[in-house]
């Protein structure tokens, strides 16, 4: 256990050491996207009924955040390790394949979670929001935080060096939120792209913790919680067998 | 009682390269032991499996009677392991570094030994600096520290002294031969053949992933063949007689290897009656160079 919270100490560290670049920076880019959307669309969209589109974005805007940064935790710190060969610290010690996976999701949803609420303070002057069900929003911020922070700690064992890291963030993770339904609805799309959304795991994260504040989705919540667990599942699974395997780590 | 490290018909392939092939090997506990060999002989790789960094294709290996991968967690509580490559996190001091790594181990209070640790390796000016800021040496130093701090009773240093200066170099061994004094079981490889020869009592020789020399230091030094010995001639001439043990010249001096000890007679013998007279001569001992040399020669 000690172990386990040495490390999880250490993953906090590393970000908070750094926190301009880590939490205040992506807060900053949030809000921009904030001032620009909503100024451009407002007044042109309402996605929800009775709902603004700068109170829609907010939601949006907080979960792309949560998520990104999730994913930049786990796979940034292990990518440099890897890359300076700090990693051996972690790889010499008893640490399980468990521990060192639940220190490494813990410390990406823990910097998700921050960046994520420092967006929601940001922006919520510009536009008040329901809260309508806050243990969805808290639901779906864990869940989302912990699929992003293993599929950072996936790539960050997959990938030997930087310009591989960046492939996966820039053709994986970055399409794939921006397709999540952050900035509109899934039911503006034509069918053909509706159906296509459907098959992106991480608009259900969105969708879901959207629903936390307005109590109104495009899909029911508990489909959304479903895909969303069981996704979490299968990364949280794949995550543990590559530490275990020591796939990359231990060769 | 489990010996210190114990390695069974271990062998290892990286693609088409064989690092490793049926090595086997015991080290009791309490040993002060050498593991050398040229670069690529297969060393590192031997330490990265007693660590856990890899994993053996066949065979197995125990540190204190703890397999490396099924008992892997008391395998490395037991090992501290010293890599060769100067590492370190740069977000971290040296205080830091240490109780982080402490704390890997369940050692959450385990200041007093760090304070300790800083104090040997001349470090406690540099506790509170960023890891960023050291020389290549006290970051070598940190290295050291790092595998000490969870008291191992099995410390592996893999090249521990290269880049540390003379002065630090001295200290680290008093420091280690202490350790080794207390209990510790110590394997060290190293390309300073003299600290080998002067710290380790056993020491194995690796050659293309192989062991082609397992025995005590001192019968090591006795099976080494032969005699060198250094002259300064006047006139500076090797006779055409000489020629075969001659091997080159070392400053003003020509340096000659003879078979035995005998053969420094019959060497004066040819030298006078070729009327080169003899200014200077040394007869040098054998060192472990010379039988890492002559090992390593061996086909």
């Amino acid at each position: 256990m000690e172990g386990f919270v040495t490390l999880l100490h250490k993953e906090l560290l590393r970000f908070w050491k750094v926190s301009f670049q880590t939490i205040a920076a992506p807060i900053l880019t949030a809000l921009l996207y904030m001032l620009i959307f909503s100024h451009v669309l407002e007044h042109r969209v309402e996605v929800f009924p009775g709902v603004s589109y700068k109170a829609f974005l907010i939601p949006g805007l907080v979960m792309m955040s949560l998520l990104q940064n999730a994913f930049a935790n786990s796979s940034s710190s292990l990518i440099q390790s890897k890359v300076t060969g700090n990693i051996v610290f972690v790889l010499l010690t008893p640490l399980s394949p468990l521990q060192m996976y639940s220190a490494y999701i813990l410390a990406a949803v823990v910097r998700g979670v921050m960046v994520g609420l420092g967006v929601l303070l940001a922006t919520l002057p510009i536009a008040p929001l329901p809260f309508a069900y806050p243990l969805w929003i808290l639901v779906f911020a864990t869940l989302g935080g912990a699929i992003l922070g293993s599929l950072g700690l996936i790539a960050g064992v997959w990938a030997e060096k930087f310009d591989q890291m960046a492939a996966f963030q820039n053709f994986l993770i970055v399409p794939l939120t921006f397709l999540a339904g952050v900035f509109y609805s899934v039911h503006s799309l034509p069918e053909f792209w509706l159906a296509v959304s459907h098959l992106n795991p991480f608009f259900y994260m969105v969708d879901g913790f959207r629903y936390g504040f307005f109590g109104v989705a495009d899909v029911p919540p508990t489909i959304s919680l479903a895909v969303v667990a069981v996704f979490f599942l299968m990364v949280a699974g794949l995550s543990v067998l590559l530490l275990g395997s020591g796939y990359k780590l231990r060769h | 009682m489990s010996s210190a490290i114990e390695v069974r018909e271990v062998s290892k392939r990286y693609g088409s390269v064989r690092a490793l092939s049926g090595v086997s090997l015991k080290i009791e506990q309490g040993e002060f032991f050498g593991l050398l060999g040229p670069n690529g002989a297969g060393k590192t790789t031997l330490i990265s499996l007693l660590a856990g960094l890899g994993r053996p294709d066949t065979g197995s290996l125990e540190v204190m009677g703890h397999d490396v991968v099924r008992d892997y967690r008391r395998a490395r509580r037991a090992l501290g392991v010293v890599p060769q490559e100067l590492v370190f996190d740069p977000f971290f001091t040296v205080r830091e570094t240490l109780r982080i790594q402490s704390g890997y181990f369940g050692l959450r209070r385990n200041d007093a030994w760090i304070d300790q640790i800083l104090e040997r390796l001349d470090l406690t000016a540099k506790a509170n600096s960023n890891m960023r800021s050291l020389s290549g040496g006290m970051k070598r130093r940190v290295l050291v520290g790092q595998a000490l701090v969870h008291r191992p009773p099995v410390i592996i240093l893999d090249e521990p002294t290269a880049g540390v200066d003379v002065e630090l170099r001295q200290g680290l061994w008093r420091f280690i031969r202490e350790l080794n004094e207390a209990g510790h079981t110590i394997v060290l490889t190293t390309h300073y053949l003299e600290e080998a020869e002067a710290l380790c009592e056993r020491i194995a020789m690796l050659k293309q992933g192989q062991i082609i020399s397992l025995d005590t230091t001192r019968n090591l030094l006795k099976h080494v063949s032969g005699v060198r010995v250094r002259l300064r001639l006047q006139p500076d001439h090797v006779p055409e007689a000489l020629r075969r043990w001659h091997t080159g010249r070392e400053a003003d001096s020509e340096v000659l290897q003879l078979p035995d000890y005998a053969a420094i007679e019959s060497m004066l013998g040819v030298l006078r009656e070729g009327g080169v007279a003899v200014q200077e001569m040394e007869v040098m001992q054998a060192d472990l160079e010379d039988v890492f040399v002559q090992m390593m020669q061996r086909p």
